[in-house]
């Protein structure tokens, strides 16, 4: 039995353009997210996410566009009428409440009865792991709870959607770890529509069912991680989204395969295709493999010059030609790897290889 | 078995000198007026008959009633004029937030006792203002009339430190906190009770509490308006005409200074654990709008009524040290340099000895500042802090009671060499003025001492520097920013002590400036040559205020320069 009741409903934005002034920080945005999603904005910092998030909360304005919350339109509400739930990135507990106080703020603005409250912020503190802290200050409390108090604090007024603002970059890299998955965890029981602002790939990519990925007030793609992993529009999502190589040259058709050269000595065989021209190539790392430099299954032949071991896999950086290319070999019990300063071959999983 | 730590008995040694200073010059004068108010006069028993005596006198109860009345009005007059500009200035993209920035500091340039006989002028039942009044709308208000008059010139005076403290805090909430109120559902009137009051709640009861105390200590301002029913005139005549072993001076001066700790406590208790400074990197402060033109129209008008209220004392100054004859009339009859010429000829030594003083006065401040700051915060002796807690203890007492205290302890003692009363000797004078100054000028030495980051003394060690040698090169010199800082406040401060001064000073010779513009303006016809006396005054605080800033400025500008390369 949930304690909480929920009244999720999905989020639309249409052509919205925002300025500060005379800079354009949001450009022609549209996006549309379903109720009950987990969604993440994804991007650099200083691309417009939080200026997203607050334009959903009421805390900015757009010059162009519209905003819906379900069916309803609600671009002139002003913040405290939307019953859209925010999480700060500094969590904005006030210092001069008690938790117990915090939480029940939304609801005493509310009018509710008196007993209800008590219950309702009762219900919520258990649901996040804090029923025993209700007396406390919010400087009483450790960076990971104080996340639970911000949470609570929403959730008790039953939003109809949750807007998080880089909700982890406060807390050290272990409980960063744990609490996008307590986030997700809530998240699922709840069936709230929710939205994750962060500039790391990696939280977006473990908790969100699909990321939209930004970079200077612009939409770039939307899809699910590995959608946009595997096929990603442009170079910036691929280079955004992990690892990868991404190399410049001409496509030209051949007999049976397409040919891609650099210009600069090297040449990578591809599975026929009809692109041609000059393009671009991503090699995830993953998709390149060490072998003998003298092995005829050798695409391309280099030397090693950095090698680094991060436990799972030990990572290369190869210097090929006038190009260097990143290459990850799975590490198992002892594994010999290849010594800095060696000559070695390199195979390329060819079917893996995104052209741009 | 304890270790073997290497000792520095140079550092043992300074100690002991500071102590023995502060025991001397603070804690036993202190002690003594604590002690003289508990003693029967005539059996030399420890007895309460002293304060009984003090409170079933109607005279005396009349004065307690009126210095906590002039204080508690001075504060909430003082709030009445800071609210609006903290308003304007923290909710608003204000044009006009210059100005009052700038207000914020104009009073503070200039002694209240200073302009209190200017703005007698001005706004007295036969001022300026009530004149004009008079003729126009054919009523007057009475303005300086009693209490009023050290109400007006003090909150005018003080309110600077309320409306600091007040925006301080208000710039220090950050835009969260508001908007996190605004997203669970609440705003406007309801919003700014609940989340923005309360947390600037701490800052105004910090500024509130100075205010109190500094009203409730002053001497000089009631003196000058004639007003002798409030505590700490009382004090004063009493130890100079009935005498020095009159108890109810004493009395007073425990009264006083249990005051000023009470305000101490309930601004300590104000701010203990509420540092509800919210602001984070890069964010500031609470949502400002643009103002509506209406609101444009009486945001200015307040702004320049208080203005004109607040420089009221500094033209009323000018008029009165230039003009010729000025009284019931709106402006003097005519203008003329000659006060200024007169003070110069006739009195210079004022000046002189002002100088004089208030520079041996900063530099006892400046060497006990930096020496106090270093053992605190880098020697090991055991009671090193107490000395940081005695010397912020001097906040506590005021001036007047510091005086009585010297007149008591000192006396029947004679100078060295010589057989003039140790008491009055204008040495005497320049210590009590260090002891007053040394909380600020503490502060600066120790705030300029946290900058310097310990490892490059370290780094002078290890490359065979010992410890006085560092101290020489490396210490004083990074700190000299905070020191100068020090020094000049001190200095400006100093100058214009009024309440130990008029109780240590015997002879006119030996007189400072603030002890001649007393004089001065007791008589109607000294009260030009006092005015130009008080402009001498505010320009060596306004420079000394200048320049503080300046060199403060720079030392922030050099270390933000650093800390970017
Ligand atoms: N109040 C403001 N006034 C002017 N520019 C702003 C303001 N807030 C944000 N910006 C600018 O808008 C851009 C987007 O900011 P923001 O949404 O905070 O980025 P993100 O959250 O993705 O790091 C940045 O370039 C930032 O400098
Ligand atoms: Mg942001």
């Amino acid at each position: 039995m949930p304690p909480l009741q929920t009244h999720s409903v999905g989020i639309e934005l249409k052509n919205i353009d925002l300025s500060y002034g005379n800079t354009r920080v949001i450009k022609d945005v549209s996006l549309s997210i379903k109720q009950g999603e987990f969604f993440a904005f994804l991007g650099p910092s200083g691309c417009g996410k939080s200026t997203l998030l607050r334009l959903i909360a009421g805390f900015e304005h757009c010059q162009k566009g519209q905003v819906f919350l379900g069916d309803e339109e609600v671009s002139a509400l002003p913040p405290w009428k939307r019953q859209v739930g925010m999480v700060f990135q500094n969590y904005a507990l006030w210092p001069h409440m008690t938790i117990y106080k915090n939480v029940a703020f939304g609801l005493e603005e509310r009018k509710l009865p008196k007993n209800e409250i008590n219950q309702r912020v009762k219900d919520v503190l258990e649901l996040v792991g804090l029923q025993d802290y209700a007396e406390r200050r919010p400087n009483q409390l450790s960076g990971g709870q104080q996340q639970r108090v911000a949470l609570a604090r929403t959730l008790v007024i039953e939003p109809k959607v949750l807007l998080l603002d880089e909700p982890l970059s406060n807390l050290d890299a272990t409980l960063r770890v744990h609490m996008r998955q307590e986030l997700l965890e809530l998240q699922r029981k709840l069936s709230l529509t929710t939205i994750f602002v962060t500039h790391d790939q990696e939280e977006a990519n473990t908790t969100a069912d699909r990321i939209a990925v930004l970079k200077d007030g612009i939409v770039q793609q939307i899809g699910a991680p590995m959608e946009l992993y595997d096929h990603p529009d442009n170079l910036f999502v691929a280079q955004f989204l992990g690892s990868a190589n991404v190399i410049q040259g001409t496509l030209s058709k051949q007999s049976n395969y397409t040919l891609f050269d650099d210009g600069k000595g090297m040449q990578i065989s591809l599975q026929s295709s009809d692109i041609e021209g000059s393009k671009s190539i991503v090699l995830r790392p993953q998709n390149l493999a060490l072998c003998e430099a003298e092995s005829n299954t050798a695409d391309l032949q280099g030397q090693v010059k950095i090698r680094e071991f991060l436990g799972n896999i030990v990572r290369y950086e190869i210097q090929v030609g006038r190009q260097q290319l990143i290459v990850d070999e799975m590490y198992s019990f002892d594994n010999v790897p290849a010594e800095t300063g060696s000559t070695v071959g390199l195979t390329i999983n060819n079917d893996k290889i995104i052209i741009m | 078995m304890t270790s073997k730590a290497y000792k520095n008995p140079g550092q043992t040694l300074l100690f002991i000198l500071i102590a023995l200073f502060m025991l001397s010059f603070l804690v036993i004068p202190v002690v003594k007026v604590f002690y003289v108010a508990f003693i029967d006069v005539n059996t030399g028993n420890l007895t309460l008959v002293n304060f009984l005596d003090f409170f079933n006198t109607s005279l005396f109860q009349e004065s307690f009633f009126n210095s906590f009345y002039v204080a508690g009005m001075s504060v909430i007059v003082a709030t009445i004029i800071s609210l609006p500009l903290a308003y304007f200035t923290t909710r608003f993209e204000f044009k006009g937030s210059v100005i009052i920035q700038s207000l914020g500091f104009v009073p503070l340039i200039m002694p209240p006792f200073v302009g209190a006989v200017a703005m007698q002028l001005l706004f007295g039942s036969n001022g300026s203002v009530n004149l004009l009044m008079d003729e126009y709308f054919g009523f007057t208000i009475p303005f300086m009339e009693g209490l009023n008059g050290v109400i007006f010139v003090q909150s005018i005076h003080y309110f600077p430190f309320i409306l600091i403290n007040l925006s301080t805090s208000l710039n220090n909430i950050d835009r969260s906190m508001e908007e996190s109120a605004q997203n669970l559902g609440s705003h406007g009137m309801r919003l700014f009770r609940r989340i923005v009051f309360p947390l600037a709640m701490p800052g105004y009861v910090a500024g509130a509490s100075l205010v109190f105390l500094k009203v409730f200590d002053d001497l000089g301002t009631p003196l000058l308006l004639n007003v002798n029913n409030m505590l700490a005139p009382q004090a004063y005549l009493r130890i100079s005409s009935i005498g020095i072993d009159d108890p109810m001076g004493y009395v007073i001066a425990v009264i006083l200074v249990v005051f000023s700790l009470f305000a101490m406590w309930v601004a300590s208790l104000a701010l203990k654990g509420k540092d509800y400074s919210t602001v984070q990197k890069g964010g500031g402060g609470l949502a400002k709008r643009k103002m509506r033109f209406w609101e444009k129209v009486i945001a200015y008008t307040i702004v320049i009524i208080i203005l004109l209220a607040v420089l009221s004392p500094h033209l009323g100054l000018t008029l009165l040290s230039f003009g010729s004859i000025w009284s019931y009339s709106v402006l003097p009859d005519g203008f003329t340099p000659e006060h200024y010429v007169s003070i110069f000829e006739e009195t210079p030594e004022f000046m002189v000895n002002t100088l004089i003083y208030a520079s041996m006065a900063a530099t006892i401040d400046i060497i006990l500042g930096t020496a106090i700051a270093y053992l605190v915060l880098r020697s090991k002796i055991r009671f090193r802090h107490w000395l940081d807690y005695t010397a912020m203890a001097a906040l506590a007492v005021p001036g007047l009671v510091l005086g009585i205290g010297y007149l008591r302890t000192f006396l029947g003692m004679s100078i060295p060499f010589g057989d003039m009363p140790l008491a009055t000797w204008w040495v005497m004078l320049v210590i009590a003025l260090s002891i007053r100054r040394l909380p600020y000028a503490l502060r600066a030495c120790t705030s300029a001492l946290h900058q310097v980051s310990r490892s490059l003394e370290e780094a002078a060690e290890n490359l065979g520097a010992n410890k006085t040698k560092t101290i020489y090169r490396i210490v004083v010199p990074l700190m000299s920013g905070g020191i100068l800082a020090g020094f000049v406040t001190s200095f400006a401060t100093a100058a214009v002590e009024l309440s130990a001064t008029i109780m240590l000073v015997s002879s006119e010779s030996d007189a400072p400036l603030s002890y001649g513009i007393y004089v001065y303006m007791q008589s109607a016809a000294g009260r030009g040559a006092g005015a130009a006396l008080g402009m001498v005054a505010v320009v060596i605080v306004a420079t000394g205020t200048y320049f503080s800033h300046r060199i403060i400025e720079k030392g922030r500008r050099e270390r933000s320069l650093e800390n970017n390369s």
